[in-house]
Order: structure tokens, then sequence, then C-alpha cells
């Protein structure tokens, strides 16, 4: 497997692969910050105390509690549901992508990205269940033989939803944990208290790290790889169509499958950034997670942030060249209407702030990749809410026109999925290896037969 | 000759090229039911171990094939029991069904392989003979396992010991069953 560690070589070679599985399982086993993991996690609890609250409040008052109304019928819940699952691509991508290119810098980042996908998909995914408004009928987007004879409208992208995100969701989980299991194996073998041991030797399967093991689980990883790559491009595709199968002017485009999936993949790595600077500070793995590895980051937050800004450059040129009325008149509304603070905030989050990293300096400077990576976190925020909210708030008919407002709840509902994704994570973070022990071995063991020529 | 109270004999080697050679070596002295346990996995080991096991595979496709024919049934019939027309669009719109068919291809291929990989490795297994050798918790660390179990027909405890020995490894240990 060659590698971009052929020039140069990602991690610093000169270490052995007995200190990085030592330096890496004893992190769950030995927490090095206990103190400041405990703060993030009581914060964090409060976010998720929220979002409880709020659906809470949701089942027994009803959608009506949010801003919800027509023409704007759809808002929070679904812009949060798209960004939530953009962020998650991110991780499929370092993890698939980059395995079946081999990339060794993914090998430092996969572990956290996957974890990332998994939790992030979680909170995606309960949103149109809350949005259903009878979230106790969910069951009725499956085609189970009813008393009333009829059947979900396979024709129809809303149903296409539930099956997208329900099979990219199990996909990402399984993908995940057989890549976790010959690392259990690692940590279940320095485990040294009973607990440990019982959980790691559990989980791990009673791997043992058989040759004839590893063959077969070599041919169901790489297989997972290949299926999830394409994957991650149907389910975002998919969810764009929810919007470009509509009329409403501003989404009836044919650009919104790549410029939906840009998206995901720009947003999702700038939160594989933040959390790579977060956690590689917080578990002391400047080793591991090199500056070499925010640099290649920052490229690729460059690299699919310009194509983002190609779609935005391209929305514009399609409604001109349209020479639809109301295509024209939406484009002027986000321009202009009342919500062009999202447009440009989009604009100025998404494009001028990610100017820096041109520069080597700033890919490398944590604290910079970070702050930019932030901004274009909210920066996407900000694009989804706009694709949503300009497009529906003036439609055809002038009578139908409105606006919306979000409500507390809208807000506490979207600041509580922070903690559905937090939480999990950062107990994810505390019992598990966060870095891949043998695939970190791998690229060493590589990097020193290619120093050795 | 079938030891008794025996599951074979195990050598460590400290780096992955010592155990590649040492299992050629193996190999090339006729013994057949030879493993080796190694802390990732090793480019080539495979090959010298004539490992040709591609069930995996063919077990992620025939679950993609099976998924593909779920959902496009599952679709059809759902149209065919309740037909709804929509502005006069076909009923079995194939482009319409095409998302689902895929993600359940997708979903099945994904399971099978993974599920089938599991289940071929004969995991989870709670306990191995292997695991009471002192010195194999190594195997998921730094050092590099070869393995020949008992019930290979060559295996002779005190010959194959001294055969292992030969290879220069960093110590050889039986493995009581």
């Amino acid at each position: 497997m060659t590698g971009a560690a052929d020039s140069h070589p990602i991690l610093p070679p000169d270490q052995g692969p007995g200190k990085v599985t030592d330096q890496i399982s004893r992190i769950p086993l030995h927490f090095p910050a206990r103190r400041r993991w405990l703060i993030a996690v009581v914060l964090s609890s409060m976010l998720l105390l929220l979002f409880f609250v709020s659906a809470i409040v949701l089942f027994a008052r009803g959608v009506g509690i949010w801003g919800i109304n027509i023409p704007v019928n759809w808002a929070f819940a679904i812009h949060n549901y798209v960004w939530w699952l953009g962020i998650g691509h991110a991780g499929t991508l370092i993890s698939a992508l980059l395995l079946l290119m081999g990339r060794d810098w993914r090998n430092s980042l996969n572990r956290f990205a996957e974890t990332m996908t998994l939790f992030a998909v979680v909170c995606a995914g309960i949103y149109p269940v809350l949005h259903l408004g009878r979230p106790w009928y969910l069951y009725w987007m499956f085609p189970y033989p009813s008393t009333m004879g009829v059947w979900p409208q396979f024709r129809s992208p809303l149903e296409w939803d539930i099956w997208a995100v329900l099979t990219y969701g199990i996909v990402s989980a399984v993908f995940w944990y057989i890549g976790l299991v010959p690392d259990l194996a690692a940590a279940r073998d320095r485990a040294h208290g009973r607990g440990w041991k019982v959980f790691f030797g559990v989980l791990s399967l009673g791997w043992r790290g058989s040759a004839l093991h590893w063959w077969r689980w070599q041919q169901a990883y790489r297989l997972l790889a290949a299926l999830a790559v394409p994957l991650v491009v149907s389910v975002h595709s998919e969810v764009s169509l929810l919007f470009a199968a509509g009329q409403i002017p501003g989404w009836h485009s044919t650009i919104f499958p790549p410029y939906f999936v840009l998206g995901a993949a720009f947003s999702g790595f700038a939160v594989v950034s933040m959390i790579a600077i977060a956690i590689r500070a917080l578990l002391g793995l400047h080793n591991l997670v090199t500056d070499d590895h925010l640099d290649v980051l920052g490229k690729v937050l460059l690299a699919t942030g310009l194509m983002t800004a190609y779609g935005y450059v391209f929305e514009v040129f399609d409604a001109v060249y349209s020479g639809g009325g109301h295509e024209a008149q939406t484009v002027a509304d986000r321009f202009f209407g009342s919500y062009a603070w999202t447009y440009w905030g989009a604009v100025i989050l998404n494009f001028v702030v990610l100017q820096p990293l041109w520069w080597r300096r700033a890919r490398r400077t944590s604290w910079i990749l970070f702050l930019v990576s932030t901004s274009v976190a909210v920066g996407m925020w900000l694009e989804r809410y706009m694709i949503l909210v300009t497009s529906l708030y003036r439609d055809f008919l002038v009578s139908s026109w409105g606006s919306f407002t979000p409500t507390f709840w809208d807000w506490s509902t979207y600041l509580g999925t922070l903690g559905l994704f937090l939480v999990p994570f950062l107990l994810v973070v505390r019992v598990l290896p966060m870095i891949s022990i043998f695939e970190t071995k791998e690229v060493l063991q590589r990097e020193q037969e290619q120093a050795r020529g | 000759m079938v030891e008794k109270g025996y599951y074979g004999l195990i050598a460590e080697f400290d780096s992955s090229e010592a155990l590649l050679a040492a299992a050629r070596e193996t190999r090339s002295a006729g013994y057949k039911a030879i493993d080796a346990f190694t802390p990732f996995p090793v480019v080539g080991l495979a090959d010298v171990l004539d490992f040709h096991d591609r069930r995996v595979l063919r077990l992620g496709f025939a679950g993609g094939c099976l998924g593909f024919a779920i959902a496009l049934a599952m679709q059809c019939a759902t149209n065919w029991s309740y037909p709804i027309n929509v502005g006069g669009r076909p009923l079995y719109a194939l482009s319409a069904f095409a998302v689902v068919a895929f993600e359940l291809t997708v979903l099945f291929a994904a399971l099978f392989a993974a599920f089938g990989m599991i289940a071929l490795n004969g995991l989870p297994r709670l306990h191995h003979p292997l695991f009471s050798v002192p010195r194999f918790h190594l195997a998921s660390r730094d050092r590099f396992f070869l393995c020949i179990e008992a019930r290979d027909p060559k295996f002779d405890a005190t010959a194959t010991a001294e055969f292992l020995r030969d290879l220069k490894p960093a110590s050889v240990e039986r493995v009581p069953s």
C-alpha cells in the first residue's frame, strides 16, 4: 500500500509499536484528564437534559411550540437534520474513502471521526421523528400489512429518507465496531482491573490476532469501506432530493445533490478538525495527531470549501439562466430580503474566513484552524437555514407570503442535540481507544520499512 | 502422531520479517496446521500461509443481491397491492425505486460481510487455549507468534519444538489444550 507517507512520514517514525499500544490503551484504563473530562460531561449533560425537557414538552404540546407555520413549515427540524447528517459524512469519508486510497494520515483520525459520525447520525435521525407531530406513528414509515390496507409511498423522496438514514446509521455502526475489535483486544490484554478485563474481553469477542482472522477481517473491512463511500454520496444526495424534487424556487435545481454532498463533507471536516485539536490537547496525543495531520485537514477543508463556494455561484447562475421570475425573486430575497443575514453570514463564515488556510502556517497553528473550523460549522448551519427559510417564506403566491422566527423551543431543542451528541461522544472517549492502535502500528511499520529502503 | 493434552507449540518473534521467514520455512518443512498471531495484518503473510478463503466477499455479494431483490420486490408489491395514480406516472417507477434498492443492497451486503466474517472466524469466543500462554498478550502489542497445532499429522512434541527452536525465535512455549 502506498500513501502520503511516501515522501514524508506522517508520524514521527522513532516510535515503537509497543510504546504506541501502551500509550493509547492507557487512556481508557488510566484516564489522564479526569477533571477536564468531568467538567465537559457535566456541561454537556445539562444540554442533554435540555434536550429531554424540550422533547417531552414537544410530545405533550405538539410541534406548535416551534416557530413553524404555513408557509415556512420546514425550518429548524429539517435544517438541523441536514446539518447534523452532513457533519457525520466526513467521518465516513475519512475512514472509508481514505482507507481505499491508502492515505496513511487517516489512521490517526478515523476512530474519533467515525465516533463523531455515529452520534451525529443519532442527532440527525431524531429530528424528523420529532418533526412528525405524532412520533408514535413512526412505524407507518415501514411497509407492514396494516388493516388499513395502505402502504408507504415509495415513489416519494420523503419515504426514501428513512431507509437512507437507517442504513447509514447501521452501516456506520458496523464499520466502526469491526474496526474497533482488534483494538478492544489490545486494551483487554493491557487491562488489569477485573471490570476492565470483562468489559474489553466481552466487547473484543475473543479476538486473538490470528493471521487467518486478519485475512477475513481485511476483506470485510475493505468491503465495508467500499460500500460506505457510495453510501455517503447516496444518502446526502437523497437528502437534497427532499428539496430538489419539490417545485419551490431555490430548491428545484439539478446542482443540489453534489452541492449538498460537498457542503456536508465541508462541515464534517470542519468538525473533525475541531475534535482532533480538542482531543489532542485533552489527551496529550501530539505524537500521534501531528501538525502534519492538521495541515492535511486544513487543505481538505479549503478544497471542500471552495467547491461549496462554487455551489453558491452556480445557484445564482442557475436562477438567472433559468429565466424563471420566481427563481430570480428567490435569489433577490436571499441577497437583500429579511433573511439576507443568513446568506451573507454563510458567504462570510464559509468563504471569507476560510482564506487564511492557503497559508501553511495557518493550517499548522491549531487555534487558527480551530477558529476557522468553528466558523465553517456555524457558516454551514446558516447556509442550511438560508436554503430552507429563504425559499419558503415567499413562494409563488403573494397572498401566502409569511415569515419564520425560531421560538425558545426551537433553540432549546437544537442546543439540546449538542448534548445528545457530546455526552455519548465523551463517554466513548473515556472508555474506548480513541486512536486506532493497530492501524497506527501499520503506518509506523510502513514508515520504518521505507526508511530502510 | 496426535499428542494428548496439547493444543500445539507456539514460537515468538520480534519482527514481522522474522515471522514471515519462519512461516515460510515451516510451510516448506511440510507442516499444514499452522497459524500466526500478529498485532496488525502483516502484508504477505496470507500468501505464505496459503489462505485462499474468499467467503467473506462472496457473502457480501450474496447479501447485496438479496437486499436488492428484497427492495425491488417490496416496492413493486406495495404499488401493486394499492396502486395510486399520481398524474399518470408509472406505478413501477424503477428510477424512483433506485434509492431504496441501493440502500438495502448496501445494508445487506455490509451486514452479511461483517457478521459472516465474525462467524467464519469462530467468534465470539470466551476462551481459547492460546490465552493461557503467559506471553501471548504481547500478540496485540508488538510481538509476532507462530503456532503449529498438535492436530498437524507431522506434529511431534519434541521434534517440532526442536524445529521451532532452529528458527531462532525469542521463545518457544507449549500450549496446553
